[in-house]
């Protein structure tokens, strides 16, 4: 696969290292009531959809920038890929 | 000898071979099977199940019959399809499975016992009784397995990868392949054409239509030359694109070396990743054949490769040149061979055709509405018979063409979910909808078969492609030439009572998939694994549609209902050297090196892996007999003087910012954004579910900057940790990292003489215990002039240090410690006595933090700040994790000479030993010199409140268990008066 690093432009996935369901961008807050519950739904709950999916990638061997990647489980098909940072920075506005 | 005149094969180069020991002679451009016809040898092999007498069925890479073994030592290469293998000088080959000579092989009786080896034999056979399979049944099938030897021997030849990017990537270089090849590269795109033959052409190689009133091959000679003086333009011959993957990503191997006897200073193999923006898949067809009964004898092959070993080759099939050759069809291809045997003078019986109304094309007798339904000749074809109208009679033939339409070699556009699609007016499934994205399938491929056709799909196919890339593409001309007839009867076996085989490299027979409709196995995939169709180095290229037929025609369904055989990655078989792409040995796993290896390696160091790293385990020295004996001798040094260790593998992370001291809060377990400036803390990181994660040290070199280390193991993912937390847990923090572990080399000093011999190296650096006190930390200069960054911390609990310099320093300096510490009794130690040094100072490593660990366990739940948040911090409180009673403790074997062995689990003394009364297990051990005995760290239940307790630690793996003292694990100075000394 290709991955359309918005930095670095086309890159191969073998230099990237995959973590998984992007949801992990949204980790609850610590001090909220139910704060347990919360992350426990953070820590073990994933979606797995086939079809589209936004998702994880760590440039590990390149820039090691973190990318938001949304890609068709089913067709490898990569719609779009953010830094990560900026899609954080983005909702926290 | 069968040759005939003509071929493309160079008359002036002859090559001497053999096969199975006796000597013969081919010519350049002769493949192992081409050289062998033309020899008059037709026997190659036996087949799979029953060891039939085989011969060679084609002429391309789709072989499912003549698998030879090639080469001789350690090259030997089984299972290697004799059509494909390019001739050399002294070549050596020899025919597989069977046992005594090819003519003679014993194995052959299960021929006779072919009723009980029908379809599901092996999972209807082998079912019982139960215990029979691993004693005899799997023994005695893996024998029987697989068809070539393996030579056991490493693999002596280099294989290489590479990387090609294009725009456009032809797949096959026939005559659609060479338009398509030639009209993009007369637009200036980017192309690569690659095709699995070592000579261009494809099947015009192999026929004998004109092209602008000439041969095809001068056509394909002038193309060829065009190409090559193109720049633009990258003819890979002798490689295969076996798989598309994703993206536009191809796998390709070139077998460069292959063709030659020994690669020399080649590489045998390479793999090719291309990354092409479009691709024209011109890979031709692959001819089926007509199932009758004893259609599997040396000499029946396919009509369309006769005709390529007739045109190409200049070989004949036959045993003598004087037998005369059928042909048997059911459409117009079958002629065509006729034509051009005759016309390259072979003596041509008849064609039997199928249809009532076929004619001949030539001069020769056709056998219309008419059927073979058998055949004679034990080691090779004598006879056949006819059966026409009703009646029935045997004509002596010397070989048999067989012609039963034209597959596309669709495979590679069904990787991506493609599904073929039927075409009724082919009678062949061409390449449907879906598919891998940018891939245009041109010429047979596509089901454009026709010469003038197929030349003409292939330009359609690339300025498609062109148009895509927004790339202007020239008008070409095309060549004259003509599609020659192929209409075809929708005819796809003899009905008969005898043995009528479908896949003859399975040893599949009508029969079988009779039998497996009988016992329900219809879907395609059913057939496939209860038959074992179509599997194995030929995947079926000769035989799944056929096979599909007659299935349909037992459910009543049409072919497309029936189902779809779709294929994957490889299209042909590909070794396993070459996918390795020549990391064999140490280059599959490579090591890192600490920058005092190869000092180390001067001492006589042993080394050890640790992750990839290569550490210096222990330091033998002159009458040291057993590893115990430097272990022991190297931790009383480091606790009576002192002791260098090269511990440059912890995970380095330089930690900058504004926040980030903030930062560092938010990934330990503990208050980080509190230390001091120019001091060090312990820190742990707990994973976000709660768990202890990982530990080491935090100091702070200045307001903004801290370094923190990780341990050896974790030191990546760490780093990788940290990076997820601050792009995308905290972007907010003004905070940046970088991993330093490669760029300081890093050597801990430990020993009641430490001070003393670092005061040496020095420049005028206060060490004093007051002005550089345990945990302090500072950047300093040594050996007149040497940046370096001092740590006053201690892994094995004596005064300690660790200095760091840069990484290309850290030989010299080792060098220069162990000078200048020579009076002090300077000792370098290993990683075994590091593990017992630690062990006795009770600090957790590897073994401890499995993954399973908590910080209370750790005795470090008061760590755990409450005051803040961090990772893991909410987890590590909820129900479950904070209620964990065991501890970390001590255990003193009682007999201080037995092991304690790691893993061993602890039980209360005199309980019974069960999951119920489990009450820990030991993590880590090793003998003592200090206490000059064993003792260990383990995790027991309530274990900080029962120091003094005996508990029985049992090994019941070795039935052994042994009586240990619970202590504190802290053996070595538990108030920590030498740290601080």
């Amino acid at each position: 696969m290709l991955i359309p690093h918005p930095l670095l432009g086309l890159r191969d996935a073998q230099e990237f290292t995959y973590l998984g369901d992007a949801s992990l961008l949204n980790r609850p807050d610590p001090v909220a009531p139910g704060a347990e519950a919360a992350f426990c739904d953070y820590v073990f709950l994933r979606d797995n959809p086939a079809g589209v999916h936004r998702e994880l990638w760590f440039h590990e061997q390149g820039d090691r920038s973190w990318l938001v990647v949304t890609r068709n489980t089913v067709t490898h098909e990569i719609l779009s890929a953010e830094l990560a940072s900026d899609v954080k920075a983005g909702a926290a506005q | 000898m069968t040759r005939l005149n003509g071929g493309l094969i160079d008359r002036t180069r002859p090559l001497n071979f053999t096969f199975n020991g006796k000597a013969y002679r081919g010519f350049e451009g002769d493949t192992l099977a081409s050289a062998l016809l033309a020899n008059g040898v037709r026997l190659m092999g036996r087949s799979f199940k029953y060891h039939r007498p085989r011969g060679v069925i084609a002429a391309g890479s789709e072989e499912p019959n003549a698998l030879v073994e090639l080469r001789e030592g350690a090259r030997q290469e089984p299972n290697t399809r004799a059509t494909v293998a390019e001739l050399y000088e002294g070549l050596s080959a020899r025919s597989q499975n069977h046992v005594g000579p090819l003519h003679r092989d014993l194995m052959a009786v299960n021929d006779l016992a072919s009723p009980f080896f029908a379809a599901g034999f092996y999972y209807k056979t082998f079912m019982w009784p139960k215990a029979f399979w691993e004693k005899l049944y799997e023994p005695a099938i893996r024998k029987a397995a697989g068809l070539g030897s393996l030579s056991m021997l490493p693999d002596p030849d280099a294989y290489d990868r590479g990387f090609l990017h294009c725009d456009l990537l032809v797949i096959g270089g026939g005559a659609a392949g060479l338009s398509a090849a030639l009209t993009a590269g007369r637009a200036g795109a980017q192309v690569v054409l690659a095709d699995e033959d070592f000579r261009l052409g494809g099947r015009l190689l192999m026929e004998s239509d004109l092209l602008n009133g000439a041969p095809a091959s001068d056509w394909v000679e002038t193309v060829r030359a065009e190409l090559e003086s193109l720049p633009n333009v990258r003819i890979m011959t002798r490689t295969t694109v076996f798989g598309v993957y994703d993206h536009g990503v191809f796998g390709a191997v070139e077998r460069v070396a292959d063709h030659l006897a020994t690669p020399g200073d080649k590489v045998r193999q390479t793999l090719w990743r291309i990354t092409a923006k479009r691709a024209v898949l011109a890979a031709g067809a692959t001819e089926r054949h007509i199932p009758f009964a004893d259609n599997d004898r040396p000499g029946i092959m396919l009509a369309g490769a006769l005709r390529a070993y007739a045109n190409r080759w200049a070989a004949l099939p036959v045993a003598d040149a004087g037998d005369a050759v059928a042909i048997f069809t059911n459409g117009d291809d079958g002629h065509r061979t006729a034509c051009d045997l005759l016309a390259k003078g072979a003596k041509v019986l008849g064609v039997i055709d199928t249809r009532a109304d076929a004619v001949a094309q030539g001069d020769y007798r056709v056998f219309a509405g008419a059927q073979v339904t058998g055949s004679k000749g034990r080691l090779g074809l004598t006879q056949i018979e006819i059966t026409q109208g009703g009646h029935s009679s045997w004509h002596a033939v010397g070989a048999l063409g067989v012609a039963g339409g034209w597959n596309p070699n669709l495979h590679l556009t069904s990787h991506h979910r493609g599904r073929p699609h039927w075409d009724e007016s082919l009678l062949a499934f061409v390449p449907g909808q879906g598919g891998p994205q940018g891939l245009i399938a041109a010429g047979a491929a596509a089901g454009k078969g026709g010469t003038a056709e197929a030349l003409a799909d292939g330009k359609r196919a690339a300025q498609a492609a062109l148009s895509d890339l927004e790339i202007a593409a020239p008008e070409i001309m095309l060549p004259d030439a003509a599609d020659t007839p192929s209409a075809q009867q929708a005819f796809w076996h003899v009905p008969g009572k005898k043995r009528a085989w479908v896949d003859f490299q399975n040893d599949v027979t009508v029969k079988d998939v009779k039998l497996a409709h009988q016992e329900n196995m219809r879907p395609v995939e059913h057939l496939k694994r209860w038959t074992t169709l179509g599997m194995a180095t030929d995947q079926g290229k000769t035989s799944n549609i056929s096979a599909l037929a007659v299935m349909a025609e037992l459910t009543g369904k049409t072919i497309p209902e029936t189902g779809t055989t779709i294929f994957r990655p490889p299209y042909t078989p590909v070794s396993l050297s070459v996918l390795g792409g020549g990391d064999t040995g140490q280059h599959f796993r490579p090591h890192r090196l600490t920058p005092t290896h190869d000092w180390a390696k001067a001492q006589g160091a042993e080394f050890v892996e640790v992750g990839q790293w290569m550490r210096a385990q222990y330091f033998p020295q002159p009458g040291e007999t057993h590893w115990r004996q430097s272990v022991d001798r190297e931790a009383l040094a480091v606790r009576s003087a002192v002791g260098l260790c090269d511990v440059t593998t912890l995970g380095k992370v330089d930690v900058q910012g504004a926040d980030a001291g903030e930062f560092l809060n938010r990934l330990y377990a503990n208050m980080m954004g509190t230390l001091k400036v120019g001091m060090v803390r312990y820190g742990l990181m707990l994973r976000e579910d709660g768990h202890a994660y990982d530990d080491g040290t935090c100091a702070r070199l200045g307001e903004d900057h801290y370094v923190v280390t990780t341990t050896t193991a974790n030191a990546g993912l760490v780093y990788r940790q940290m990076e997820f937390a601050r792009q995308c847990l905290w972007p907010e923090l003004d905070v940046q990292l970088i991993s330093t572990t490669d760029a300081w080399a890093q050597i801990a000093v430990a020993g009641p003489k430490s001070r003393e011999l670092l005061s040496r190296i020095v420049d005028g650096f206060d060490l004093s215990n007051e002005a550089f006190p345990f945990m302090a930390c500072a950047s300093l200069t040594i050996c007149n002039g040497l940046r370096a960054r001092l740590f006053r911390i201690s892994f094995s609990g004596e005064l300690a240090y660790e200095i760091a310099v840069p990484a290309r320093y850290g030989h010299a300096l080792m060098q220069r410690l162990m000078e200048q510490g020579a009076d002090l009794g300077v000792t370098p130690y290993g990683t075994e006595t590091l593990g017992v040094l630690r062990i006795e100072k009770g600090h957790a490593a590897g073994a401890e933090l499995n993954g399973q660990t908590t910080a209370q366990m750790l005795g470090l739940g008061r760590m755990v700040s409450q005051k803040k948040d961090g990772i893991g911090a909410v987890m590590s409180r909820r129900e479950g994790l904070d209620a964990d009673r065991r501890r970390l403790v001590g255990l003193k074997s009682v007999s201080p000479q037995e092991q304690v062995a790691a893993g061993s689990h602890l039980f209360t003394e005199g309980a019974a030993q069960t999951m119920q009364t489990d009450q820990g297990w030991v993590t880590s051990s090793c003998y003592s010199p200090h206490l000059q005995g064993y003792i260990a760290l383990a995790y027991l239940e309530d274990g900080d409140k029962r120091l003094g307790e005996i508990v029985t630690a049992a090994n019941p793996l070795e039935g052994r268990e042994l009586r240990a003292e619970v202590v504190s694990a802290h053996f070595v100075d538990p108030e920590g008066g030498r740290l601080r000394d």
